[in-house]
């Protein structure tokens, strides 16, 4: 019976709405029909009463549970005062606030779950079912829930994959926009691996399950993003602990209210004016909309406090390598000097070969295939190059310091080309045999497409400075500052001093620092800034480390990210301002005038709600003008 | 013991929320602690003790304070 009626909440509301509504039906034909008046007070009172029974039941259930529990809820104040209105035959107040308090549940539940509709569209991408290969070496469906690990899957054309696992069979192209943005399908072919929640273009793929349920990438992201909307800012915590208090404390004001003025019904307009709902649930909303939106526009904030830092933001530190550059650097501009350039160039490709440093990978891929000379006698110089000796040759590979250590003489046009290549932001590679320099070579990395428009967004949305910290010499560095307008811009850096710079930045200036870089280098970085967002397509690192999330750690999104933080942290604030501002109007209101009474009280307070909710679902259309 | 993970209907007030963690936490059977009520996902969590406890208990106890269970998951 308890069941039947709380199921059937929406149903009452609408019929007590509609006794309510008979009932002033009646009050109006009395007005114009002489004789009805005899059998007004009945025909306007019972349709009253009756909307106040039908419509308090579903309330008192939920009230005497509550109560059960040792929990004052909302649901008790309601339930007192409209008894109360009841005992004192008031029963146009009491019919009309049971109504306006359930069409109000009714019309809440209907727009919150609106401000849902953004993560839902992520849930409803998990997989609900695989063909699983069974003993007889079949493929049989059952649920995702069952697949564990180590189990041999068939995906076929249209279909998600199921789990994260490992091709072993079939070829095919996966749309894999859901994990990690990129709208152009991968192709895969044995031996790559595959993320639940994509979707297998065409092909047909034989799949090793490797992670299965919640710890698939997909199901990791889900989690995270519910996480981040249900945790809770110290502001939240602190209303959470003053609401509990305070629902009480409203029942005792109200208590001695009546008991010292005897005015019952004063007593329980406070009763309902009292109502916290909309505080409550003013700032919760703006989080689920904010956080909402962003899970759909391939950013993730991790919860209401990394919001509120985001939107204070002051400075902004990014890493260059991989970062504000694509990472994949190239040899640039090159010159030759002397005679026998091309033995030397086949001892610089042996020496190269053997090295695993960037620079030396860059050089390589531009010599392309040579002979590959035997080498002997390597010895790596920190911070300068490598010395060696190459098929009778005495060889320094490096840079300018190393030349001047090995006492290499440059002529006045190898200086100006070194200052030249500099300039121009390239990393130098020279090249010295037997005493004299043969090769100057400039490599270079390019700025990631778009990210100077990025940047200038960055800056509009009040970012005061944006500075790149680098391990790079500062020639580069600065060539790049210079290029995408960075505020400052330091090179020579190790990750223990972009550490030092981070906890400078923090503890003496007193500033709100994020830091962009790379999740293994700069993990120390990452960590000290108050926002920490990890590139590198190594996306189980970057999920796990950043605070704020890129999805395929995707710079573009950063600005959206910081507007959405912004315009989130904005909202919340506006909600607590509505909702502290309606209370002490009314508060005053009750005190101060004689129009209010339980109804109006409780029609601007379900108002209220609304306002919030209304008002927190504006973000879920927040977009970043271009 | 096994973890079971409920999804509710949409809750509408923080303080629902409250209503159906203490519902939990009165069970015999359910870690106390483990018991943790998402608003913003609909979504009860906690680690019970099978047989102490049987799930369509628990789930009565959600509905009985006026909370629809729509799919339970339990690993």
């Amino acid at each position: 019976m308890q069941r039947f009626i709380l199921k059937n909440k929406t149903a009452i509301a609408f019929i007590s709405g509609a006794l309510i509504a008979l009932a002033f039906l009646s009050k109006l034909i009395a007005r114009f029909v002489p004789g009805y008046e005899s059998a007004f007070s009945w025909a306007f009172e019972g349709p009253m009463i009756a909307a106040s029974v039908i419509g308090a039941l579903p309330i008192f259930i939920q009230a005497y549970q509550s109560l059960r529990l040792k929990v004052v809820s909302i649901d008790v104040l309601v339930t007192i005062a409209v008894t109360g209105a009841f005992i004192i035959k008031n029963f146009e107040e009491s019919a009309i606030v049971t109504f306006l308090f359930l069409f109000g549940a009714y019309l809440e539940q209907r727009t919150l779950n609106k401000t849902r509709n953004a993560i839902k569209a992520l849930t409803e991408m998990a997989p609900e079912s695989a063909l699983r290969q069974n003993d007889d070496g079949e493929f049989e469906e059952v649920d995702v829930d069952d697949v564990d690990v180590g189990d041999i899957l068939l995906v076929k054309t249209g279909a998600k994959v199921p789990v994260d696992a490992e091709v072993i069979g079939g070829e095919g192209s996966v749309n894999e926009a859901g994990i990690t943005g990129e709208s152009i399908p991968v192709a895969k072919e044995p031996g790559s691996g595959v993320y639940a929640g994509t979707i297998l273009e065409n092909g047909t793929l034989q799949i090793r399950a490797e992670r299965v349920g919640e710890d698939t990438t997909f199901g990791r992201i889900i989690e995270l993003v519910e996480e981040a909307q249900d945790s809770k800012s110290a502001a939240e915590r602190f209303i959470d602990r003053f609401s509990k208090y305070y629902t009480p404390a409203v029942l005792v004001i109200a208590a001695l209210v009546g008991i010292f003025s005897r005015n019952i019904e004063l007593a329980i307009t406070i009763l309902v004016l009292g109502c916290p709902g909309a505080l409550v649930i003013g700032v919760p909303v703006s989080n689920v909309a904010g956080i909402g939106n962003g899970a759909s526009h391939g950013v993730l904030l991790k919860g209401s406090e990394v919001i509120r830092d985001f939107s204070r933001l002051d400075t902004m530190l990014f890493d260059k390598t991989g970062t504000l550059t694509v990472g994949d650097p190239t040899v640039a501009e090159k010159k030759y000097y002397g005679d026998k350039t091309e033995t030397a160039l086949d001892c610089l490709a042996a020496i190269e070969r053997e090295s695993d440093h960037p620079l030396a990978k860059a050089v390589l891929k531009d010599l392309g295939e040579r002979p590959y000379p035997e080498v002997s006698a390597t010895e790596v110089i920190k911070g300068a190059g490598i010395r060696a000796e190459v098929d009778g040759h005495k060889l320094a590979v490096g840079n300018v310091a190393l030349m001047e250590l090995e006492g290499i003489k440059l002529t006045p046009e190898m200086v100006a080309d070194i200052k030249d290549f500099e300039s121009r932001g390239s990393s130098l590679v020279l090249t010295a045999m037997d005493g004299e320099l043969k090769a100057l070579m400039g490599v270079r990395d390019k700025t990631r497409p778009g990210v100077k428009e990025d940047l200038v967004r960055l800056k509009r949305l009040g970012v005061k400075n944006l500075v790149m910290l680098s391990g790079d010499n500062q020639g580069t560095v600065d060539a790049i500052a210079r290029e995408l307008g960075l505020t400052e811009a330091h090179g020579n850096m190790l990750p223990e001093d972009k550490a030092a710079y981070v906890k400078r930045l923090i503890t003496e200036d007193k500033q709100t620092v994020a830091f962009v870089g790379d999740g293994v280098n700069d993990s120390p970085s990452l960590a000290l800034a108050h926002i920490g967002i990890a590139m590198g397509s190594g996306t189980d690192v970057a999920i796990e480390t950043s605070d704020v999330v890129l999805m395929n750690s995707d710079f573009s999104r950063l600005p959206h990210a910081l507007g959405l933080a912004k315009a989130t942290a904005r909202n919340m604030t506006q909600n607590i301002v509505i909702a502290i501002g309606v209370v002490l109007l009314l508060l005053s209101a009750v005190l101060f005038s004689d129009w209010m009474n339980m109804s109006i009280g409780m029609l601007v307070h379900e108002g209220s709600i609304m306002a919030v909710i209304l008002n927190g679902m504006r973000l879920l259309r927040f977009k970043l003008r271009k | 013991m096994k973890s079971a993970v409920l999804q509710l209907e949409t809750l509408v007030c923080p303080s629902c929320s409250q209503k159906i963690e203490a519902a939990l936490k009165n069970l015999d059977g359910v870690q106390k602690d483990t018991v943790s009520v998402s608003f913003s996902s609909s979504k009860a969590k906690f680690d019970f003790d099978e047989n102490t406890l049987n799930i369509e208990d628990a789930e009565k106890a959600v509905g009985k304070v006026g909370f629809e269970v729509l799919k339970t998951k339990i690993r």
